[in-house]
């Protein structure tokens, strides 16, 4: 259907001095899909003609038409006023001057167009570091708020929802199963084929099962459990929360008096407290398999050695600090969700910048938490 | 005799195993300005979003001018699909874009015009609706009225035959209402588009509708075919004449004698 058909004539535009002044004859086929002439040879004679001269339009030889011709009058119209020609609007076809008088008839409001505004390195720096500033107060009012809610849960003044708390643990936790047994299990196994490849050279590769087990314990398990649940659970809130908004659910909430942050934040953040820890634990398990699937089958080490390594290797403080870093995690990734959840704007957009900011802000928190942690155990030589 | 230009042949519409709406048969003329009727829940929209292929039929058929687009492959679809603009409930303007963008979208898709020539449809397209200058306003800028007028001018972006209203005065106060029925029935006049409005809005049904159906939810079909006021004069359906009395049904003799 696209192109110009053979056996149609094309569209043509083309104008005339008559003695009543300008003539301007259109015929064929005007339509979006039609190839167009150009107009500038009508507007040349409408800028060389002088003022109160009469433009006439010739439309007799005009086939099917649309949209592309109706601007094109438009455009032809709008010149010639522009220059002092006088139109003759009855020479139109009737349709078209239909059409030409309901564009007019409207009213057109005037909204000034918005001014170009240029924005210099200076006036961005400020905004950036008010954009910084308000970040930092709203987290600490949204802090302030969740300690007020939980304050009134505790004294029974709000309701708190067990069934909510009861499905929200098992979303963020058995359904998590799968996905945080297949990255740990690969975690660990990369961390034996990376360590593995060093310590031969020293001859030294039955210390694989020291370098998973410490590795998962203290640091990897709890933090790639941390990012799975950023990713997984942590952007989920944040979007539920904020369609919820968009859907004037939480508004709807406020005034049936039940407070959203304990109604809705609270039994979120505390499912999530509770489940990262587990999980945490589960990843360690997860990951010192994957380290002994390689050291067993690649390395040529037995299952007892690899076991008593790991059983030497590994003390109970190093579970208590992956368990204790994981529930801090937690804390992060389900205040951060929630955050951004309730900070959400009121449209389809501000829902997706909620969870990508969701993610994004418990990333971040989360190294420094754990750079924090690490160095800590490292000063008190945990 | 007036043209037909959709036909609608025993059309049967479920959602899985729920069944909305079953043997509908009916055909909307030329120039029409075609009211679907019925209470919530009766499925009026669905009705609608088969009509416009959003969803298929579990049985039936809807033409176009002889052509079904049931049947239709992709191209002869989207050859139909061309021929048809739709507005929907909210507006569905695309909130990441500005007014327009959101009209030449179609334009530069499915047109090889040059990029001044959409640019001066896009304005024409606002103003037909009472917009102009409005090209670089962000839809959430807008006053609900103001986005369903922007929707109506990007469903009107390709000049379309037929064009598709869903409840085009959901969430309009009285007057603005009104005069989005205007706009409809002078661009009809100009513009010669055929129009199926899905709404249960009484005041548009008697302004401006002169066709119709009445679908009902117990029997899961339609009731009553016809203009609204044939509807009144005639109907027999006690649903149909509550629904257009809303709900004060005068007596039966006193139904006679108007």
């Amino acid at each position: 259907m696209k192109g110009l058909d053979i056996t149609t004539p094309s569209a043509s535009l083309v104008v005339q001095r008559q003695p009543f002044g300008l003539e301007v004859i259109v015929a064929g086929v005007w339509t979006m899909d039609a190839v167009l002439p150009s107009r500038s040879q009508v507007l040349k004679a409408i800028h060389a003609s002088q003022s109160s001269t009469l433009l006439r339009f010739d439309m007799s030889a005009v086939q099917r038409w649309d949209s592309a011709l109706v601007t094109e009058i438009i455009a032809i119209t709008q010149a010639a006023q522009h220059q002092g020609l006088s139109v003759d609007s009855s020479s139109l076809l009737p349709t078209i001057q239909n059409l030409l008088n309901l564009v007019s008839a409207l009213p057109e409001k005037h909204h000034p167009p918005k001014p170009p505004h240029r924005i210099t390195w200076l006036e961005e720096w400020e905004s950036g570091f008010t954009h910084i500033l308000q970040e930092a107060f709203a987290t600490v009012e949204f802090i302030g708020q969740l300690c007020l809610s939980s304050l009134d849960v505790i004294q029974k003044r709000s309701h708190f929802r067990r069934l909510d708390w009861w499905l929200q643990v098992q979303d963020c936790g058995p359904s998590a199963f799968p996905i945080v047994t297949v990255i740990s299990l690969l975690v660990g196994l990369i961390l034996a084929f990376v360590g593995a490849v060093q310590l031969s050279l020293f001859g030294a590769q039955m210390y694989i099962a020291n370098l998973v087990s410490l590795g998962m314990t203290r640091e990897m398990g709890c933090l790639m459990t941390a990012i799975i649940m950023s990713g997984r659970t942590g952007a989920a809130y944040a979007a539920q929360l904020g369609t919820m908004r968009v859907n004037d659910e939480i508004d709807a909430l406020r005034t049936m008096n039940l407070e959203p942050l304990a109604f809705l934040v609270l039994p979120r953040m505390l499912a999530l407290i509770l489940i990262m820890p587990l999980l945490c634990l589960y990843a360690d398990l997860m990951g010192i398999f994957g380290g002994a699937l390689v050291s067993l089958t690649v390395f040529d080490i037995s299952t007892a050695e690899y076991l008593d390594r790991t059983i030497h290797a590994v003390q109970m403080k190093d579970f208590l600090i992956g368990f204790v870093k994981s529930s801090v995690f937690g804390v992060l990734i389900a205040f951060s969700g929630c955050m951004r959840g309730m900070q959400c704007g009121r449209s389809a957009s501000a829902v997706g910048d909620a969870a990508t900011s969701a993610v994004v802000t418990s990333i971040v928190f989360i190294v420094i938490a754990d750079s924090i942690m690490t160095l800590i155990c490292n000063r008190f030589g945990i | 005799m007036p043209q037909s230009v959709i036909s609608v042949e025993d059309l049967t519409m479920a959602y899985g195993s729920v069944l909305i709406q079953k043997d509908l048969n009916f055909s909307v003329n030329q120039g029409d300005i075609f009211v679907i009727m019925g209470g919530s829940g009766c499925g009026k929209s669905t009705l609608l979003r088969h009509m416009i292929g959003l969803s298929s039929p579990l049985k039936g058929d809807v033409r176009f001018g002889g052509q079904s687009l049931v049947m239709a492959d992709s191209l002869q679809r989207q050859q139909l699909m061309k021929k048809f603009g739709v507005l929907f409930q909210t507006g569905g303007l695309l909130s990441s874009l500005t007014l327009g963008e959101n009209i030449s979208l179609p334009l530069t898709e499915s047109t090889q015009l040059s990029a001044g020539k959409i640019r001066e449809i896009v304005a024409y397209k606002l103003a037909l609706v009472g917009l102009a200058g409005f090209e670089d306003y962000y839809p959430l800028q807008l006053s609900g009225g103001m986005q369903k007028r922007a929707g109506l001018a990007r469903a009107m972006a390709l000049d379309p035959e037929i064009l598709f209203f869903d409840e085009p005065s959901a969430g309009l106060d009285p007057v603005t209402s009104k005069h989005l029925d205007d706009l409809i029935l002078r661009l009809r006049e100009s513009l010669e588009t055929t129009i199926v409005i899905v709404t249960h809005e009484l005041s548009s049904i008697f302004a401006i509708g002169n066709n119709g159906i009445f679908l009902d939810a117990e029997t899961k079909t339609l009731i009553a075919q016809g203009s609204p006021q044939q509807m009144l004069a005639t109907s027999q359906e006690a649903k149909v004449l509550n629904f257009l009395y809303r709900g004060n049904l005068p007596s039966a003799e006193g139904h006679k004698n108007e």
